[in-house]
């Protein structure tokens, strides 16, 4: 079996090269799952780019991204595959004249002709590379979840009029959940597991660089190192990366080349949701921060 | 037929382990994460033997993230996972090639220094460029390595530190901690950080607050970095002094959800006020699901023939009607006395952040005297702003501050006893530790009659419980339900089976 990538350094470039901007230990499990031909659960806070690193995986390795997005109610002929009963019903009537047996019948109508392929089947039988991203996994009950298993595992799909559809490639698979429920064991079982938290300062500013085109090297650094701190505080809902990157593009808009404690107070609604986490940041940064904070010891 | 399959992976497992010495160190390692409370499997720990065969063992951070992403399927494993992992593979450097400190000017611990006592004050000879410096001279030189962000230089002067200052014997039996404290002492860390900031005013001419809370962000950041090293320092040298395995031993530590709320450090605190807004978020989630899809009611006839006639009117997908059951009034009667007084704050949390799956939430707060406060909640955003408030600002005490149940007791009847109705569900957060008062179990009984249930949460482990001044017996006897609830994940249980 042939594999996509080298070196996980190799993985770190091409993802930049679509500019993402990769850790260790993010280049590492993509290159790790495609050796071992495992899935990857990516679970962590919103916005840091989990649902972003299937798809430039995608780009980058030329591939076909497909994608399941879970939600509640989500079921076995929205996520593998359904019957066209209203073709197959179609098939019945327009037969019915004719002196062909049930058997044949029942034989041609449960054929490829009429099954209709949703994202999983679909990523199973494909011939070109894929990707498959099942977004926001922890989102479909957990019985659902038994329906992953055997996709996850084995890569293939057991349809009771067909047989087993096995893979014609190992599909690349991420998924990701936003950590609202505990996922099954089973599930986490199949998985390689990567915790995506907040860049360090070093690469968010990366990050900032690449999707701001129009930003400085300075004001990049201010804006990592302010959010930075933002995150250091007990918040309700810390700042995410595209909520660094919208602010970053804000102040561009607005011309500013340089953040103090007005531009910070009239912008951070960009970076904070909630009135509570506005009000407790800017007292920090108000404040002298010597008196607020005694170093730990 | 399953044993079979595991007789098969356990040879397997072997016969790999025989191939290499680092197969049978990773085997070492399992062990201990399963110690230590992780739910390691059969087949991650394949995963992982097979995962490092495709990374060069001489790149650690690699093999760490390898065994980290087929290993812990839980992020709140990870410090456990990590505090392991540095135990298990920061020694064996030179023959596994796993030590990634080839960029060390000082050079790597001296072989000497391995058998022999890791050089206690003054000892060390010969080990390399850091000996020969005065403690002035390693400060500046500390200060100079923190101010331009030399990270090389921060970990050969941090092992150096651990040598000179933190006093390491051979066989003595003391922690980490203690070295930790004694090494940290002697760099004197918070005044290093001063002179930092106010060479940065100097620098640059005066800071804003927003500049100066940037700049000392940034410095306190590269210390973090620097206790780090020097806690990995120690580290090393414990397990040189007392193999792996020991280390690990003493080391372990409980899971965030398994930490005593009674006896948590300072650090499980945080830690644990971390935990808490992730939890009662899934909390929230899962108990939204289970209103919706709970309970089945009778058939909808209505619903099922309109939704028929897609159907050309077979009725094949019956529709059901779900009740809507009256959600329940809750009123927490809480002991925030000292000990108890983190459990009652967590408790309260949860509580709180969870109001939604109740018609009405009324917190009470005492030690010997009873205040409500109810209103602190009303419409705040941060339930641990107003959880603060609480413990700071609540009237509780009557006479001494020591917790009295008793009168908290009468006070609460005689002001509220009647608004309990059956539509209430009471619960009473404390240790029973009544100071040998009396007990007024009566009004139990009596809230008991009224209420639609009344339960006791008791932080305390249940061998404790009736001895000493706890008369939690007396008092249980007249609830629904007594728990033990001693930290999060018990917690997190009984508030799942409330609603
Ligand atoms: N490492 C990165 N390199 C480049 N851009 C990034 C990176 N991480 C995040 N981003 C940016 O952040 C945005 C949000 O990321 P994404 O939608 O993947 O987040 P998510 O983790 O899936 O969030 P959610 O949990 O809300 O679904 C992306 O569109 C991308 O612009
Ligand atoms: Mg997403």
């Amino acid at each position: 079996m042939s594999h996509r990538f080298e070196t996980v350094d190799e993985v770190r470039g091409d993802l930049a090269k679509v500019d993402y901007l990769a850790d260790d230990a993010i280049a590492g499990i993509v290159y790790l799952a495609d050796r071992l031909g495992k899935p990857i659960l990516i679970e962590g806070p919103a916005g840091t780019g989990k649902t972003q690193l299937a798809k430039s995986v995608a780009e980058m390795s030329d591939s076909r991204l497909i994608r399941l997005q879970c939600y509640e109610g989500l079921d076995e002929s929205k996520a593998l595959y359904e019957w066209n009963y209203k073709k197959q019903l179609l098939r019945i009537q327009t037969e019915s004249g004719e002196d062909e047996s049930w058997t044949e019948i029942q034989d041609d109508i449960f054929s490829d002709e009429f099954l209709l392929t949703r994202p999983l089947l679909e990523a199973i039988r494909a011939e070109d590379r894929v990707v498959l991203l099942i977004d926001e996994v922890d989102r479909v009950e957990i019985e659902t979840e038994a329906l992953l298993l055997e996709v996850l595992s084995d890569y293939q799909v057991s349809i009771p009029e067909l047989g087993t559809l096995e893979a014609k490639q190992v599909p690349l698979v991420f998924l990701t959940s936003n950590n609202t429920r505990e996922l099954s064991e089973a599930l986490k079982r199949r998985c390689l597991f990567l915790h995506l938290d907040y860049p360090t300062m070093e690469r968010e500013k990366e990050i900032v660089l690449t999707k701001v085109p129009d930003i400085n090297e300075h004001l990049a650094d201010q804006v990592a190192r302010i959010v930075r701190s933002i995150r250091s505080l007990e918040l309700k809902k810390h700042p995410s990366v595209s909520e660094t990157i919208d602010w970053a593009r804000t102040l561009i808009l607005l011309g500013i080349e340089q953040v103090d404690e007005a531009v910070a107070s009239e912008t951070i609604n960009i970076l904070l949701k909630y009135r509570s986490d506005i009000e407790k940041a800017l007292k920090e940064f108000k404040t002298n921060s010597a008196q607020v904070f005694t170093p730990a010891s | 037929m399953r044993d079979g399959v595991i007789d098969d992976l356990e040879t397997e497992k072997a016969a790999v382990a025989e191939a290499s010495p680092i197969f049978e160190l990773l085997n070492g390692f399992v062990t201990e994460l399963r110690n230590a409370g992780l739910p390691v499997s059969l087949s991650e720990n394949l995963d992982a033997i097979e995962a490092v065969r495709h990374i060069p063992l001489e790149d650690r951070s690699a093999f760490k993230a390898a065994l980290a992403a087929t290993l812990v399927k839980n992020h709140t494993h990870w410090r456990s996972f990590e505090t392991l992992f540095e135990v298990f593979f920061s020694l064996r450097g030179a023959e596994y090639a796993l030590d990634g400190d080839s960029d060390d000017p000082f050079g790597d611990l001296d072989p000497d220094d391995q058998d022999g006592p890791p050089g206690a004050e003054g000892q060390g000879q010969g080990g390399g460029g850091g000996d020969g410096l005065t403690p002035e001279e390693l400060a500046e030189m500390l200060f100079q390595a923190m101010k331009n962000n030399d990270q090389a230089l921060q970990r050969a002067l941090a092992r150096q530190a651990v040598k000179r200052y933190a006093g390491m014997e051979p066989g003595r039996p003391v922690g980490g901690t203690y070295y930790l404290y004694r090494t940290l002492r002697n760099l004197d860390l918070d005044a290093m950080l001063e002179r930092l900031m106010q060479e940065a005013q100097e620098d640059a001419g005066g800071l804003t607050p927003l500049e100066e809370r940037l700049e000392r962000d940034e410095y306190e950041t590269r210390m973090d970095g620097l206790r780090k090293e020097i806690e990995a320092e120690i580290r090393r040298r414990l397990v040189a002094d007392r193999g792996a395995e020991a280390m690990a031993k003493t080391l372990r530590k409980p899971l965030p959800e398994d930490v005593d709320f009674m006896h948590a450090s300072r650090e499980e605190m945080t830690n644990l006020r971390r935990a808490i807004y992730p939890l009662t978020r899934k909390l929230a989630v899962r108990l939204a699901r289970k209103r919706r899809h709970g309970r089945k009611g009778p058939l909808d006839f209505r619903n099922t023939v309109r939704h028929s006639l897609s159907y050309g009117g077979v009725p094949a997908e019956p529709k059901f009607k779900y009740p809507r059951p009256s959600k329940p009034e809750i009123m927490v009667i809480a002991d925030i006395s000292g000990s108890v007084a983190a459990f009652a704050r967590f408790t309260l949390h949860l509580v709180y952040a969870i109001s939604g799956q109740f018609s009405k939430v009324r917190a009470f707060v005492f030690i010997d005297g009873l205040d409500e406060v109810t209103s602190y909640f009303d419409g705040v955003e941060d339930i641990a702003e107003a959880v603060h408030r609480v413990n700071t600002e609540a009237d509780v005490v009557w006479v001494d501050g020591h917790s009295d149940y008793g009168h908290a007791f009468e006070v609460f009847w005689e002001n509220y006893g009647n608004e309990i109705n059956s539509k209430t569900t009471v619960l009473i957060l404390g240790d029973a530790r009544n100071n040998y008062h009396a007990s007024q179990a009566w009004i139990l009984k009596e809230i008991e009659h009224r209420a639609r249930k009344l339960f006791w949460l008791n932080p305390e482990p249940k061998a404790y419980w009736d001895t000493g001044d706890s008369i939690i017996g007396e008092y249980g006897s007249h609830c629904d339900g007594v728990f033990e609830v001693r930290n999060l994940r018990q917690l997190e249980r009984f508030v799942d089976n409330l609603v």
